[in-house]
């Protein structure tokens, strides 16, 4: 239990380990947990960067979604209202088209009574020429008369 | 206790409470000493074989492991040696931020170093007294020495010398940064002119001295004094071995008893050593205290 030389030589020792506790221990070890405290609130920061992002992305679906459901209704609106200005454009082409058909049909009656009628004068003049011919025998002369029956006959 | 019929109680007590010193006998010449009044001959220069030997193993334990750990430190996922170092870390840095404001890359690890270190020689107060002593005795027999006369104290801390080593570095720290952070005329300031101002010098003298000293001696002292008498205890209750069953029985009981207690006392004093040497670098980093 003497104080003695090993005083001096602990007091080495004790600076030995401290300083080698200083050089190699202490910073490697208390680094390591420096950057992994950093990195624990890196990976926080990430993780409610995240949850934002997801709220975020949940909002904007919604609205594409409200958008395109409101897109949709217009367009199906539009077609809605085509189709019924094609139903009612076919009624009025048809209207026209019955109506065209039935003026053309009366128009064709119309010439066809016209030429049924010329045709009646014709006959009616030659059968009238026949008739006056055979009744009047040779007092009518053909070429002077004809302009008379002619002129009758237009009258018809 | 072994050897009982060769040793007194005295004796056997004796027996542990010596180094293993070796020096330079006026009589004798260079050897290790044969007892105690030997040891006391030999005068300064001497050393105490076992405190070096024991010290600096552990001492290099704590190194060795610590500086394994640092080698191959990640910020991943620690494995489980990691884990306890940095958990060994984290407690000192706490405890130097939370008693240290100045800024002094050294009191860290210097606190580390006293925490392990002191708390490993503390720990060798657990191993059963005469396991390590008694083995060496039979180890120098086999080279012609005699048991009786080999010496072996497995405990540094229970020489004063080592207690007294650290303290000492850290009282020349204590001065080198007073005066590093205050100048000499700071220092000195603070010596001699409080708490009564400069009318009271000798007086302010002799409180604020008294005071600075006593830093590295209480240091010394509490750390000695506790391993010291808690390994007293420990040879005691040793010394009721091999005095029949019921005596047997007892030291055993008791012997558990005390180590348990001991496992709160040598952290208790390696904190206390690690927590004070803060505290006093803080107060030389100080400009007023």
């Amino acid at each position: 239990m003497n104080i003695n030389l090993t005083l001096f030589a602990q007091m080495i020792t004790f600076a030995v380990f401290v300083g080698f506790c200083m050089k190699y221990v202490w910073p490697p070890i208390v680094n390591a947990l420096a950057e992994r405290k950093a990195k624990i609130a890196e990976g926080l920061a990430a993780g409610e960067r995240g949850h934002q992002e997801k709220a975020l992305g949940e909002q904007r679906a919604l609205e594409v979604m409200k958008e395109a459901k409101a897109t949709a209704a217009e367009i199906v609106g539009q077609a809605q209202k085509r189709a019924t200005d094609i139903v009612e454009e076919a009624k009025v082409d048809a209207r026209t088209e019955g109506d065209r058909i039935v003026a053309a049909a009366q128009a064709e009656i119309e010439r066809e009574a016209n030429r049924a009628r010329e045709e009646l004068r014709e006959k009616v003049a030659t059968l009238a020429i026949a008739a006056a011919e055979k009744i009047l025998k040779k007092e009518i002369d053909i070429d002077i008369h004809r302009s008379i029956v002619d002129d009758f006959a237009k009258q018809l | 206790m072994s050897s009982a019929e060769t040793l007194t109680s005295q004796q056997y007590i004796q027996h542990h409470l010596t180094n293993l010193t070796l020096g330079f006998h006026p009589e004798h010449g260079l050897g290790f000493a044969h007892d105690s009044a030997e040891a006391a001959e030999m005068g300064f220069w001497a050393i105490n074989v076992d405190t070096m030997f024991f010290s600096i193993l552990l001492g290099s334990v704590f190194i060795w492991l610590f500086r394994k750990v640092a080698e191959s430190a990640t910020a991943g996922v620690p494995g489980g040696a990691q884990n306890f170092v940095e958990w060994i870390v984290d407690f000192v840095e706490e405890n130097v931020r939370g008693s240290f404001s100045g800024k002094n890359p050294m009191v860290a690890p210097l606190a580390l170093t006293i925490f392990v270190w002191v708390f490993l020689m503390n720990l060798m107060d657990l191993l059963p007294v005469d396991l390590i002593p008694h083995l060496f005795g039979q180890l120098m027999a086999v080279f012609g020495a005699d048991p009786h006369h080999v010496y072996l104290k497995v405990v540094p801390t229970t020489d004063p010398n080592a207690t007294f080593g650290m303290a000492l570095m850290v009282f020349f720290m204590v001065l080198y940064y007073s005066v590093k952070m205050k100048g000499v005329g700071g220092f000195l300031g603070e010596l001699t002119l409080q708490p009564f101002g400069k009318w009271g010098m000798p007086a302010n003298l002799i409180l604020e001295g008294i005071s600075l000293l006593s830093k590295p001696v209480s240091l010394a002292l509490r750390l000695f004094g506790n391993m010291y008498a808690g390994e007293m205890i420990f040879i005691l209750i040793a010394l009721l071995y091999g005095g029949g069953v019921v005596l047997d029985g007892t030291a055993g009981v008791l012997q558990f008893v005390w180590a348990v207690f001991h496992i709160l006392i040598i952290t208790l004093q390696a904190f206390i050593f690690m927590v004070l040497t803060i505290v006093y670098l803080d107060m030389a980093h100080q400009e007023h205290h």
